[in-house]
């Protein structure tokens, strides 16, 4: 579904993709560990489609297609959905207002009837089981005033909604309690599918407990350094990334 | 009689023409008489300059210059349709004013209660000539005021409104102004006087809106008085067109108690200059000023707001926000005066401008002059762009560049429109929002 080849990304001028490799399957669960200033933010925003993210050697296919020349709301309507580590806030615009112009904008580019408002209810009603969500906070303002834990729950109830093919989520556990993460984790496991493929990108292990992922990939500077299963994810929580990254060195 | 102007600068000598040309059409000589000092103090101020503090960012001098006749009968060339898009509520009252004289066709106002009285200036000056004549001039300054004078001295008809003590008027009260028709640019002087008494409620909507095909200069004045305890909930909307010049006085007079909620929508005009003046004259004032103007193409708008706070425990709240498109320009000048007595004063004032493309501007001024020392006095302004990470936001979610940005600039508009309290004008201004955003204008060449 995903094919990421020798990817190079810079911002403000540094490269900080340096040749990423990576290749993911409808239906499996992918997670990205790294530490601090290895990439893994700008992958999330590269794939997203982030203009301050300039890409300067590589290839990204989503199903075939050359997903770097298609414009953000494009690869949305491809299947691609980036659950945010900071969601912004949209003073003024509901949520209620702000998801139904999503729905219906990706309806419309598929060829599909818009919701009308009591399909559209019903939808969002049933997903905001997932999350724990209150239907009040349809009619707040998005993310304003919202709480670390509520914002992330919001980016996992959008892709509840939207149904993506490809989940990317961008350090959902940073800032969060054990209690919310569950609720997180909880929400995206109700997602996983056989046609649906998901990105976990994050620095801690915990997240990975919940989320238990098919593939664990570290990314040191730049690059996958090493791949494995589900055990890399214990392995990398006892003995840090500094062995990796030896390794990596060594191998370079 | 004839006048001169003081000096030879072309500052509106063809309004002495004008005045010259006149007919008082019978009325009462003090007001022959008020109009007379009006024009000498015109003849003496002349149309302002950039040097004028007051107008450094509005230039007048090309509509100074121009040679503007008498307004022309709007009758033969007002359109049906045209009106009826300025209809908010079925149930208000209305008056029609056509290039400032009194349209009795288009007017509906029979079915006001009894002691209220909303009728036209000029059967208000035969029929209930004490009221006219106890507040006409009274508030507005034509000594102050250039356009003010200008207005008193030429006014041909306009509106009275007048609520009676302790009545409550549910239909609201429309007044819609049209500019219509004419082969050469001319100018019109309306003239309102609304006046609410003690204890009374009433919602008035002024609407400034043309067709003309030619420039033209509208110059009209409103005085408000809000009587002791009384609520009015106002809104004026102006959508002039392209080749309209629009400067126009609002002065309101609070007293005791009172509570106003106005709000100001500009949607159209080519040069709009928008003095909004309050007064708050008694204990206990409450005085909401709401402003939105959205400008594109080569428009500008001028909010000017003076605000004095003459007596204690007054509350006022001013917000206006811009949006700016094009090579469209905007002014918001913000003046607070609190008077030395005036303690536990209790004013706030927010100017927000957004700027869409990178030719737009605006200057953002705000004035503090405080001479009492138990007060609370805040302002601030922001001058800005769409947020990006919104946009991408929005993006990201499948919303179209476009439509992401129209999202945002209509949310960002209607935080002033969702604090409007009459339904029907709020809900067409809603609307005017979205058609606003949805329409694509090429930058024009205005006045």
């Amino acid at each position: 579904m995903l094919e990421i080849r020798n990817l190079h990304a810079r911002v403000a001028g540094r490269e900080i993709l340096k040749g990423l490799d990576l290749t993911i399957h409808r239906g499996e669960v992918h997670s990205i560990m790294g530490p601090n200033g290895s990439g893994k933010s700008t992958l999330a925003q590269v794939l997203a489609g982030h203009e301050t993210y300039e890409v300067t050697d590589g290839e990204v296919l989503f199903e075939g297609q050359n997903l770097l020349e298609m414009d953000p709301e494009v690869r949305a309507v491809a299947g691609v959905f980036l659950a945010f580590q900071y969601p912004v806030e949209i003073p003024g615009v509901t949520m209620n207002y702000f998801l139904k112009s999503a729905v219906n904008a990706l309806r419309k580019a598929r060829g599909q009837d818009p919701l009308d408002a009591v399909d559209f209810l019903e939808l969002v009603r049933e997903r905001a089981k997932f999350v724990d969500i209150d239907e009040r906070m349809f009619q707040r303002a998005v993310n304003e005033g919202f709480s670390g834990g509520e914002k992330k729950r919001n980016e996992i109830f959008q892709m509840a909604v939207l149904e993506p093919k490809l989940g990317i989520l961008d350090e959902t556990d940073s800032g969060l309690d054990i209690d919310a993460l569950k609720i997180v984790a909880h929400g995206v496991n109700q997602l996983r599918g056989p046609d649906r493929a998901f990105l976990v990108i994050t620095h801690y292990q915990r997240l990975l407990n919940f989320i238990v992922p098919d593939y664990v990939h570290v990314l040191i500077d730049g690059r996958i350094a090493k791949s494995g299963g589900k055990e890399l994810a214990l392995e990398l929580e006892e003995k840090g990334y500094a062995g990796v990254e030896e390794e990596a060195a060594q191998t370079v | 009689m004839t006048m001169a102007m003081t000096d030879s600068k072309p500052r509106g000598d063809v309004f002495l023409t004008h005045f010259e040309r006149f007919e008082n059409n019978g009325g009462p000589d003090w007001l022959a008489s008020l109009r007379r000092s009006a024009m000498t103090r015109f003849a003496e101020l002349g149309f302002p300059t950039v040097k004028d503090e007051e107008w450094r960012f509005t230039n007048l001098s090309p509509v100074a210059r121009r040679a503007f006749e008498s307004a022309p009968d709007g009758d033969e060339t007002v359109s049906p349709e045209f009106i009826a898009r300025f209809r908010y509520d079925d149930h208000a009252l209305r008056l029609v004013i056509l290039n400032g004289r009194f349209s009795r066709r288009l007017s509906h106002f029979s079915a006001a209660p009894s002691g209220v009285t909303v009728t036209s200036l000029s059967l208000a000056l035969r029929q209930h000539g004490e009221i006219v004549k106890s507040h006409l001039a009274k508030h507005a300054s034509i000594v102050d005021d250039a356009f003010t004078a200008l207005n008193t001295a030429l006014m041909t008809d306009g509106a009275l409104v007048y609520v009676p003590r302790g009545v409550v008027l549910e239909q609201p009260i429309e007044i819609l102004y049209v500019a219509t028709g004419g082969d050469t640019e001319w100018a019109a002087h309306p003239r309102t006087l609304i006046v609410v008494e003690e204890n009374a409620q009433a919602g008035i909507v002024e609407s400034y809106v043309g067709d003309s095909p030619t420039a033209y200069f509208m110059n009209p004045v409103t005085e408000i008085v809000a009587g002791a305890a009384s609520v009015i909930d106002h809104v004026r909307v102006t959508q002039e067109t392209d080749k309209a010049c629009h400067v126009g006085v609002q002065q309101l007079r609070q007293l005791r108690n009172s509570t106003v909620r106005s709000t100001n929508l500009t949607f159209g005009g080519g040069l709009v200059r928008q003095d909004v003046n309050t007064l708050l004259d008694g204990e206990g004032c409450n005085c909401v000023l709401n402003g939105l103007t959205l400008g594109r193409g080569r428009q500008h708008v001028d909010n000017h707001l003076r605000i004095t706070h003459a007596k204690p425990h007054c509350d006022s709240r001013e917000f206006y926000k811009g949006v700016y498109d094009g090579k469209s320009s905007g002014v918001f000048s913000g003046r607070i005066m609190v008077h030395q007595g005036a303690q536990k004063t209790d004013a706030k004032q927010t100017n927000m401008n957004l700027l869409l493309s990178g030719e737009a501007h605006v200057d953002s001024k705000p004035q503090l002059e405080i001479f009492a020392d138990d007060v609370k006095c805040t302002h601030g302004a922001t001058i800005g762009q769409l947020d990006d990470n919104a946009v991408f936001y929005l993006r990201s979610r499948g919303i179209p560049q476009d439509a992401a940005r129209d999202l945002l600039v209509q949310a960002f508009a209607a935080d002033i429109v969702k604090r409007m309290a009459l339904s029907g004008v709020k809900s067409s201004m809603d609307q005017w929002v979205t058609t606003w955003l949805s329409e694509d204008v090429v930058p024009q060449e205005v006045v």
